[in-house]
């Protein structure tokens, strides 16, 4: 350990890495938490990524800006948004496997479409994306300065969000009827608060949220876009929204957490070749699965979620 | 005719599977094929073609599995989506007793490694299971995430310890040819694991309809309380629903080396897991339907690869049509027959006619 982290440099370079990691966990565990928070258990994330990457992909290709690309990723993660809104909240279809199927449409519908719009370049191609701009006093703070406020838009973007959802979840009027359809729909209604209306323009936003994790894979990672790339993050959201108590800060406290064991885990696959890869790669599962242990207990999810709500309709007629 | 008008409601689900084809056929044309040509190519290939069916049956058996295993907990009012990850560490439970147990008679030895990989299955859902029923931590996301910890833990065994020498790819040694499971069409791979699957989930229906077991599971699924007040013991029927879902899962890894691949292979499943979820719910999480679910299922995903020779369009494309049909199908659910409501329809047209005739005759009059 002490000759991975030998000088400052690297410890620099490694928390610049957790943090890059963990943007795109950010943007998709917010938009889970604002679903979970109106009452839709949000699985969907994972689609909501792969689609949002797709659309960035897609529309920086053909606008030939990244900014472009923003609108091109949010406008698939909208679309997702709107089937799992439509299905679970209209329609009272099981929410979990709506998610799983949003998931799967996401893999089928991207995977064709980039054979056909990219024919066969997927993995050459070089999309325009954006570069690190260091914020002028902020960025001379030591260490931290250095990684946080030296890295690009979408980062910045993602900072002012957590503030945002923070603000408008807690503190403004939308944010209590958010809370409230949530943890008891019927007396939400009952208060005259438009139950479909909350969770539809929820889910929505989170589409759009959970696609700016697709765009940032693409715009600022990569700049390349990929079949599955994904690949699991969606999922690792969903454990960051519990452990962050549906807390837009504590989520992003949990990211940044989850976001540095995957820096964690690469570095070490690259210190230590003859430990098998395949132990290093389970780490950030693993760690997310004993977070989760570690907090029983300690934390109860809003009351509603997962659970369709329609005037007079039981529980129990929703499960399936 | 308000017969008629229900009987048309009775299949939605096949208009919504018809009308999410015939979206799927503008992408094919997008594709740059024919559609019919590339429609008829899969259906064709997949069911009335004799090594085609038999691609389709050998599908059928692990949908069916991880169908079944995600309908037991869900009747219990719990979900597993770890089948995937069950049915790895399954599969891997399943290659070891076959690669490294001394030799026993060939049918003992296959049934040893049957119950070796629904043990393993059952055995990766339990820390989920428990975590649940005892600690009400959700399951979702811990079932979820052990997906990935299974992949990479089989990924570790097969390009490690049981890697077979000199494999270009990870994979284990192949196993005793003793330990194949019977074929049932001469010359195919369609293996008995799908007669198995079937017969398992024709069990299922008969314990979740008529026995006291099954009734307590959907006691317990509809209303823990009353359960509980009951006199039953919830959460152990919590638990053992997840460990029949693990153990169903893990025979649908089981079944894949020793009917299918015999070897373990890195990333042997694509997906099943999760299309097991899409099954269940095509299926209406009714155990016989079920079994039709798979098979249309498995038909499309074989009938892919047919009409990719056959027309050239992507498989992906199939995926892509796979989740429109699952989607159109959701929202059919919606769609149900009411029967005033139509009646009232039929009267007002009735009403209307009867006017237009009597000015009608006025007029000629």
């Amino acid at each position: 350990m002490s000759e991975t982290f030998s000088n400052l440099n690297m410890v620099v370079d490694f928390l610049s890495t957790g943090l890059r990691l963990s943007v795109p966990l950010v943007f998709a565990a917010l938009a889970g938490m604002l679903c979970e928070r109106s009452g839709i258990f949000n699985i969907a994330l994972e689609g909501m990524i792969l689609g949002g990457a797709f659309g960035a992909a897609v529309a920086t290709f053909f606008s030939g800006t990244p900014v472009g690309g923003i609108f091109g990723g949010m406008l698939c993660g909208i679309i997702a948004g709107a089937i799992l809104a439509y299905l679970c909240i209209s329609l009272c279809v099981n929410q979990i496997v709506v998610g799983i199927t949003i998931n799967l449409l996401a893999v089928g519908f991207t995977a064709f479409l980039s054979r056909i719009i990219f024919e066969g370049q997927g993995s050459t191609l070089d999309l325009p994306g954006f570069k690190a701009m260091a914020i002028p006093l902020l960025y001379s703070i030591p260490i931290v300065g250095v990684v946080l406020f030296r890295q690009d838009v979408l980062t910045y973007l993602m900072y002012i969000l957590v503030g945002i959802l923070f603000i408008v979840i807690f503190k403004t009027k939308w944010g209590l009827s958010v809370r409230a359809v949530g943890e008891n729909p019927a007396a939400a209604d009952t208060a005259g608060i438009s139950v479909t209306g909350v969770r539809y323009l929820s889910v929505l936003t989170g589409g759009a949220l959970a696609s700016l994790g697709g765009c940032y894979l693409v715009l600022t990672q990569v700049n390349l876009f990929s079949e599955h790339m994904s690949a699991g993050k969606g999922f690792i959201a969903l454990a960051a929204i519990a452990l962050g108590r549906w807390n837009p800060i504590g989520v992003f406290l949990a990211c940044l957490l989850f976001g540095m064991f995957d820096a964690l885990q690469l570095r070490l696959q690259f210190s230590n070749p003859n430990v098998p890869y395949q132990f290093f790669a389970m780490l950030p599962y693993v760690a997310a699965i004993l977070a989760l242990v570690g907090i029983i207990g300690k934390v109860t999810p809003p009351g509603a979620t997962g659970i369709p709500y329609k005037r007079g309709m039981s529980r129990e007629q929703a499960i399936f | 005719m308000l017969n008629l008008i229900r009987f048309v409601y009775m299949f939605k689900s096949v208009w919504a599977v018809l009308a999410a084809l015939l979206i799927g056929s503008v992408f094919i044309s997008i594709g740059g094929s024919n559609p019919l040509a590339a429609y008829g190519a899969l259906f064709h290939g997949a069911f009335f073609e004799y090594f085609g069916l038999a691609s389709t049956l050998v599908k059928m058996c692990p949908l069916i599995l991880t169908a079944l295993a995600f309908t037991v907990p869900l009747r219990c009012g719990q979900f597993n989506i770890g089948a995937e990850g069950q049915m790895y560490i399954g599969a891997l439970f399943a290659t070891t007793v076959a690669l490294y147990l001394p030799k026993f008679p060939s049918v003992i030895h296959i049934v040893l490694c049957t119950v070796a990989g629904a043990m393993g299955g059952a055995l990766w859902v339990l820390l989920p299971a428990i975590l649940k029923a005892y600690y009400q931590l959700n399951e979702l996301i811990i079932t979820l995430l052990m997906n990935y910890v299974a992949i990479d833990l089989v990924s570790y065994f097969v390009s490690g310890p049981m890697l077979e020498p000199g494999a270009p790819y990870p994979y284990s040694r192949e196993i005793p040819e003793s330990l194949f499971l019977p074929y049932i069409l001469p010359n195919t791979d369609a293996h008995m694991g799908v007669l198995i699957a079937v017969v398992l989930a024709i069990l299922l229906y008969v314990v979740f309809k008529r026995t006291s077991l099954g009734f307590s599971f959907i006691t317990v699924g509809r209303n823990p309380d009353a359960a509980r007040f009951a006199g039953m013991p919830v959460q152990g029927l919590m638990v053992n629903s997840f460990l029949i879902s693990g153990a169903l899962a893990g025979l649908g890894g089981a079944f894949e080396v020793l009917g299918l691949k015999y070897r373990l292979f890195h990333l042997f499943s694509p997906g099943y897991g999760f299309d097991g979820i899409v099954v269940a719910f095509l299926g209406g999480a009714n155990f016989l339907f079920i079994i039709l679910a798979a098979m249309f299922l498995a038909g499309l995903k074989s009938g892919a690869n047919i009409m990719q020779r056959a027309v050239g369009v992507e498989t992906t494309a199939v995926e892509a049509i796979q989740g429109l049909v699952i989607i159109f199908v959701a929202a059919s659910l919606a769609f149900r027959f009411d029967r005033s409501h139509w009646a009232h329809i039929l009267s007002v047209r009735k009403m209307i006619q009867k006017k237009r005739t009597e000015d009608k005759q006025e007029k000629d009059s």
